[in-house]
């Protein structure tokens, strides 16, 4: 069971006090988007061995969602961030480049 | 045989006699025993049945690893099958009953099964079971069901009287066991500074380094031991517990422990066991190690036991496995037991080691003492059935042809090595190295297990890591490196010194003798348990079975429930040597928690009886409950669904509620309904985009209906909106829906709308809200006074805000029912004071309360849906003739994407219509509309099915909505509903409004 | 107050080695904005008197506190008939601000543990390490199987809160966690 820390309340909990999201950074498409994009937003997730970014909501405590990059091998938490951004920030790069050298970047 | 020694025993009591019974017969112990001992004490050699061959069994092992001894421990309410004998304490009493035997332990006559083993070898149940096939409903079925398993599961009507908790702790080192190690690794640890727990899953503290007669520091372990007790207690920043067992070892340093609180003392006003849900920076792992029985035949016959488990039983416990005893061994080790015993006054009759030279300075001692050393030599055989009568010595190096000698004994002793307990090293991916020297497995420091910072959070230290002699160092730098880890830098005292007999190093013997021939290998057992030998092993080889967890599942090797403690290395060793190939290469199985089996109660938790699980109860819960109410769950509240007057049925006063609410007037509890205040600048554009239909026109005062989709268009949630003022909506919800709906709507607004300006705040349980319905509503709320509810003043759909009989009200004019209808909210606290004054005043009105189900019906004579009857997460609002509500300015909204795709589009969608059954009946829930044909599945082809089906008492005839292909336009046609008794049930489509098309009834 | 309200439980009081007491009637008003901006804080200073907390504090003076429920949530708490004056004079002072007060005191349950062992009693239910927790701090947190916040309101106390529908169930689980004879001996 992980413990993430909450960036909005500075908690640090067990998995309980949280509810997961799945993907994090996924754009919108709505009304006249191709149906390939469309799809992609709906149904195609990303499913890496190894660094991922993931929605969380801290459900138990102050109710806000964050986002937390972590490694799905591993289970190590790079970091976590507030969710008012559309991709992860350079602290959070640059703490999953210090861990994994060989990670290709945020695409 | 086995019996009570005149003196010793270092943790019984003898001036504490303890009276218990074994299948019914008295026995008496002493305080400080565990049952195994006590039985042993009464020459209960024999203690259960195997599980396959039914094959007499005693007692292996003195402690977890213990495969055998598992008896039905309690009476009625209190009674658990499958206890191991060798981990309880005995405690005045007890009763204790033998599992798996037919009709008696004694005589057992399912032990044919032992007669021809061949019949089950490995793989038996899928090979011999495939046919005929009707045998094995009536045949083969009953057969394993009496056959197989172990002890019988309590009765149903049984119930746990105890008590079980759970409870969260943290800390910055968790040592899991108290050996010498464990308290040397908690000492050091704690010295540091760091916050240590340390945890012992027996009530003793020290491990077996009292048994072995270690010295540290020059003074006995025991000494040593009792004063690092005395430190450790003495210390603010570390926790001592014994009887608390580290379970398992999970992701992030969370570990689960349990505490056998009062199983040693049933009855007591303490909970039973607690399940400790620690969370621990670093973890320390000293939990030993286990020692290897010896693959001979016939080493599953009572009296054939582990060697340290003999020397524990007669250090511990001053018990006797037998009066007779032949040790055999491949190490120095067991040669402890041997001078024990001898010590005990035990005759000792001989030591087989099949080490061509046994020269080390324990053997020098135990030649000693006079003890025979048969060097080079094997046990091939051992005599006897329900107990050992004598063993049978052969080479080593041979096939076991010829038997060289035999010898008397009542008990045999062996050890095949030991192996450190890895288990909770590898519960959460620590690695393992193959120990040649030691052939074991030991964990591979380079490789612990990840932890949330992507570092090592567990280490072993001592036995457990593979240093069977080097335990206090080894525990002392463990312990500091985990202080480092955990940033504790304080100076510990230096590792005391322990000192003990040299040791020549111990051969591996997979297999006694060396070559045995099959009839030996068959005979011999490496999962006790589940009796699995070493030529079943051998079998799945031969048979292509090359992975080791293959082998497992083929065999059920180390699949019992002590999950391969004594088998694990002995079997892979088989399996390794039949395949050709080094044990390492082979690999392990899978260790998983727990280590032991724990309790279900504990696991559950407080999560029992009252407070299984939460039940949302609301303002007038108890009115409900005193007044006949029915409970229907909706999430976790429990809404009355109809209230039962004295002799009436559920049908009865459904129809009562139902009726009076059209003719006179009904109050319904509608506190449950999600209330969500959403205000802000941007409030209004982003109910746009949650609901289907515009609402930022809405006037303030006024109400409208909505709809809300998930982004595939699939109508999620309905109800009404009303606008506060300029910046604020009430949004109502659901019952069910509330918590999802605000959830919902802070998603959108903190991860993909972040700059609008929009608050929420969930309300739902600040107002308790009730519905007056019917003809006479308005003259009751016109008799508490204080607000004009008039046509001209309330219209339809708007709402106001005012004093209502002296109370703090917000009046809804809405209707889900079609009469006159207002909800009324005022805040929780006032709810029940308001109900009782509703009922009060509306009695002489004919004011009846109405449930949920007189709810659905009223609404399902008006055609309205209802969220989880009409829809099911595939159903559009189209779908359901609600068009009207889905905007067509909008540029966007959540679900329009969604319902752009072709399938939404499809005329073909089936669509809501009424059905009326020809006869009036009522039809089945969710009845399917066939068509006659098969689909390409051979399955009955459809063209609709029932939503919501009731009997009407207005209408005196059954109603049901139903989505059916084409409907709308099929007005009028006769379909078929498959019935549960296989007979088609006739009905025609109609509109589904039955009640009062024009509204009059409801604008009045 | 009239005796048209009630508390959720009135009067119900359990002692086990802690004691477990429902604390009746408190106002309660749920203040949403941006609470580093200093429009709020100064709003609230004007109208309560109080400081605005810092993240997951309480700060209280007299009968009135304010605790840190997230980055845009305060909750105030005050006697419970003042608190539909208060709400609206929060209102007023904060128009024009993108700022929400609602009056919430109907919509909790509040319960006070009284004895040494407040934090063994808690510890079975929720995931919280309490050898952390300082006087003036407010964790929200589950309880079991509800939502719940707590924070120290006096030595050897500490005060709960949980939704209004389950006081039931919060009432029975604290009652079950104090249980005499389950003491579990782990921050006493």
């Amino acid at each position: 069971m992980l413990i993430l820390t909450c960036p909005c309340c500075g908690v640090t909990a067990e998995e309980t006090e949280f509810s997961p999201g799945g993907e994090a950074h996924l754009k919108r498409y709505g009304p006249g988007s191709p149906d390939r994009d469309y799809e992609s937003y709906m149904f195609n997730r990303k499913n890496p061995r190894g660094v991922h970014f993931e929605r969380w909501r801290h459900t138990y405590g102050c109710g806000k969602w964050f986002l937390a990059a972590r490694c799905t091998i591993t289970l190590e938490v790079f970091g976590t961030y507030r969710a008012q951004t559309t991709e992860p920030p350079a602290d959070i790069i640059a703490a999953i480049k210090a861990r994994r050298p060989e990670w290709e970047g945020f695409a | 045989m086995s019996h009570r020694l005149p003196k010793g025993g270092r943790l019984i009591d003898r001036s504490k006699s303890q009276n218990f019974t074994f299948n019914g017969k008295s026995m008496a112990g002493f305080q400080g025993d565990t049952v195994a001992a006590s039985l042993l004490a009464n020459d209960q050699m024999l203690l259960g049945r195997s599980f396959k061959y039914h094959r007499p069994r005693g007692v292996v092992a003195a402690g977890a690893e213990e495969p055998n001894a598992l008896l039905g421990l309690g009476q009625s309410n209190r009674y658990e099958p499958n206890q191991s004998a060798t981990t309880t304490e005995l405690f005045d009493g007890l009763e204790a009953v033998s599992q798996n035997h037919w009709p008696s332990l004694e005589f057992d006559l399912l032990s044919v099964n032992n007669l021809v083993p061949q019949f089950l070898t490995a793989g038996f149940y899928y090979k011999t079971f495939l046919r005929p096939r009707a045998f094995w409903k009536h045949v083969y079925e009953p057969l394993i069901r009496r056959s197989a398993g172990l002890g019988k599961a309590p009765a149903p009507d049984a119930r746990d009287p105890d008590r079980y908790e759970q409870i969260y702790a943290f800390t910055d080192i968790l040592v899991l066991g108290g050996g010498i190690a464990g308290l040397q690794a908690a000492l050091a640890a704690g010295q540091s500074g760091a916050k240590v727990t340390l945890w012992e899953q027996t009530a003793h503290w020290g491990g077996r380094a009292p048994v072995d007669g270690a010295q540290i520091d020059g003074q006995p372990a025991q000494d040593w031991i009792n004063a690092t007790v005395a430190r450790l207690h003495a210390m603010d920043n570390v926790q001592l517990r014994t009887r608390c067992m580290g379970a398992g070892v999970h992701d992030h340093g969370y570990v689960l422990g349990y505490e056998r609180v009062a199983d040693h003392m049933p009855g007591a006003d303490t909970p039973r066991h607690r399940l400790w849900r620690m969370r621990a920076r670093q973890i320390i792992t000293a939990t030993g190690a286990i020692e290897r029985p010896l693959s001979f035949a016939g080493n599953d016959v009572p009296g054939v036991m582990l060697a340290s488990a003999l020397r524990d039983y007669i250090v511990n416990y001053a018990v006797a496995p037998g009066a007779r005893i032949v040790v055999v061994t491949n190490n120095d080790d067991a040669y402890r037991s041997a001078i024990a015993a001898h010590d005990a006054g035990l005759d000792v009759a001989a030591i087989i080691d099949p080490r061509a030279v046994a020269s080390g300075d324990l053997p020098a001692r135990a030649r000693a003492l006079g003890i025979e050393v048969l060097e080079g030599r094997a046990i091939r055989k051992v005599k006897g059935g329900k107990r050992v009568t004598g063993v049978e010595i052969c080479r080593q190096d041979s096939s076991g042809g010829a038997v060289e000698r035999s010898i008397d004994c009542d008990a045999v002793a062996m050890s095949g090595g030991w192996s450190p307990v890895v288990h909770l090293w590898s519960h959460c991916g620590g690695k393992l190295l193959w120990d040649e020297a030691g052939s074991y497995f030991r964990p591979d420091p380079a490789r612990p297990p990840l932890g949330a910072d992507g570092a090592g959070f567990v280490r072993a230290c001592g036995a457990a890591n593979g240093e069977l002699l080097d335990v206090l160092s080894d525990a002392h730098r463990c312990a500091r490196m985990a202080a480092d880890a955990v940033g504790a830098n304080g100076q510990p005292d230096a590792a005391p010194q322990a000192t003990a007999p040299a040791e020549a190093p111990m051969q591996p013997v997979w297999m006694m003798p060396a070559q045995a021939s099959y009839d030996l290998r068959m005979k011999m057992w490496l999962d006790y348990q589940n009796d699995v030998k070493v030529s079943d092993v051998q079998l799945s080889a031969r048979e292509g079975y090359q992975s080791v967890e293959h082998t497992k599942r083929y065999t059920t090797l180390g699949m019992a429930t002590d999950q391969g403690k004594l088998s694990n290395i002995n079997g892979l060793a088989i399996l390794s040597d039949a395949l050709g190939q080094p044990i390492p290469a082979t690999g392990t199985t899978t260790f998983r928690p727990p280590y032991t089996p724990i309790s279900i109660a504990a696991i559950a938790g407080e999560a029992r009886g009252a407070i299984f699980q939460p039940l949302r109860r609301s303002p007038v819960h108890d009115w409900h409950a005193d007044h006949g109410a029915e409970w229907e769950p909706v999430g976790q509240w429990r809404r009355p669904f109809a209230y039962l007057r004295t002799g009436e049925s559920r049908h009865d006063a459904v129809n009562r509620e139902v009726k009076n609410t059209r003719e006179n007037v009904g109050l319904l509890d509608a506190s449950t309904l999600g209330k969500i205040l959403v205000r802000g600048p941007d409030a209004g554009r982003f109910l746009d985009m949650l609901y289907t239909n515009m609402i930022s026109t809405l006037k303030p005062g006024k109400c409208r209906y909505g709809l809300m989709c998930n982004e595939n268009g699939f109508l999620m949630d309905d109800g009404v909106v009303a606008r506060l003022d300029g910046d604020s909506f009430l949004v109502h919800t659901t019952s069910g829906g509330a918590d999802h709906i605000h959830a919902w709507m802070e998603d959108w607004l903190q991860c993909e709308w972040w700059d609008w300006q929009v608050h929420t705040v969930n309300l739902t349980e600040q107002f308790a809200q009730f519905a007056v319905v019917g003809p006479k509503a308005r003259v009751l709320l016109d008799r508490l006074g204080g607000m004009d509810v008039s046509r001209d003043a309330l219209p339809f759909m708007e709402w106001r805000d005012g004093m209502l009989g002296g109370f703090d009200a917000r009046v809804f004019r809405i209707s889900f029912s079609g009469e006159l209808s207002f909800e009324i909210a005022v805040p929780a606290g006032q709810g029940r004071a308001f109900w009782d004054r509703l009922v009060t005043e509306g009695a002489d009105l004919g004011l009846m309360p109405y449930g949920t189900e007189a709810l659905h019906i009223l609404r399902a004579e008006k055609g309205f849906i209802m969220i989880g009857d009409e829809t099911d997460g595939t159903v559009i609002p189209q779908d359901l003739g609600l068009d009207w509500a889905i905007s067509k300015k909008k540029a966007d909204f959540l679900g329009k994407r969604g319902m752009e795709r072709e399938a939404m589009v499809n005329p073909d969608r089936w669509k809501l219509v009424g059905v009326e059954t020809l006869d009036g009946s009522v039809l089945p829930h969710a009845a399917l509309a066939v068509t006659g044909g098969k689909n390409a599945n051979g399955q009955a082809q459809t063209e609709g099915r029932v939503t919501s089906t009731y009997y009407s008492a207005n209408l005196g005839r059954g109603i049901a909505m139903a989505l059916v292909r084409n409907g709308p336009d099929r007005m009028g046609d006769v379909l078929s509903f498959a019935g549960d008794d296989g007979k088609d049930i006739k009905a025609r489509i109609i509109d589904p409004v039955l009640i009062d098309k024009e509204g009059a009834k409801q604008n009045v | 107050m009239s005796d048209r309200e009630t508390s959720a439980l009135p009067g119900a009081h359990f002692a086990g080695f802690v004691t477990v007491s429902e604390a009746g009637l408190r106002g309660m008003i749920t203040l949403r904005g941006d609470l580093s901006s200093d429009a709020i804080a100064g709003a609230l200073a004007d109208v309560t008197g109080l400081d605005m907390p810092a993240q997951r504090c309480v700060n209280s003076a007299g009968d009135m506190a304010a605790a840190w429920m997230s980055p845009d949530e305060l909750l105030l708490m005050l006697p419970y008939d003042q608190a539909g004056a208060m709400a609206q004079k929060l209102a007023q002072a904060l128009a024009g601000e993108f700022a929400t007060v609602a009056n919430v005191s109907d919509a909790r349950a509040v319960f006070t543990l009284q004895g040494a062992g407040v934090f063994d009693a808690l510890a079975k239910i929720c995931p919280v390490d309490f050898s952390e927790f300082d006087q003036g701090e407010i964790r929200r947190t589950r309880a079991a199987q509800v939502a719940a916040a707590v924070w120290m309101s006096g030595a050897d106390q500490v005060t709960v809160v949980c939704f209004r529908s389950v006081a039931q169930y919060m009432f029975d689980l604290l009652s079950a966690a104090a249980a005499p004879g389950s003491e579990p001996a782990l921050y006493t």
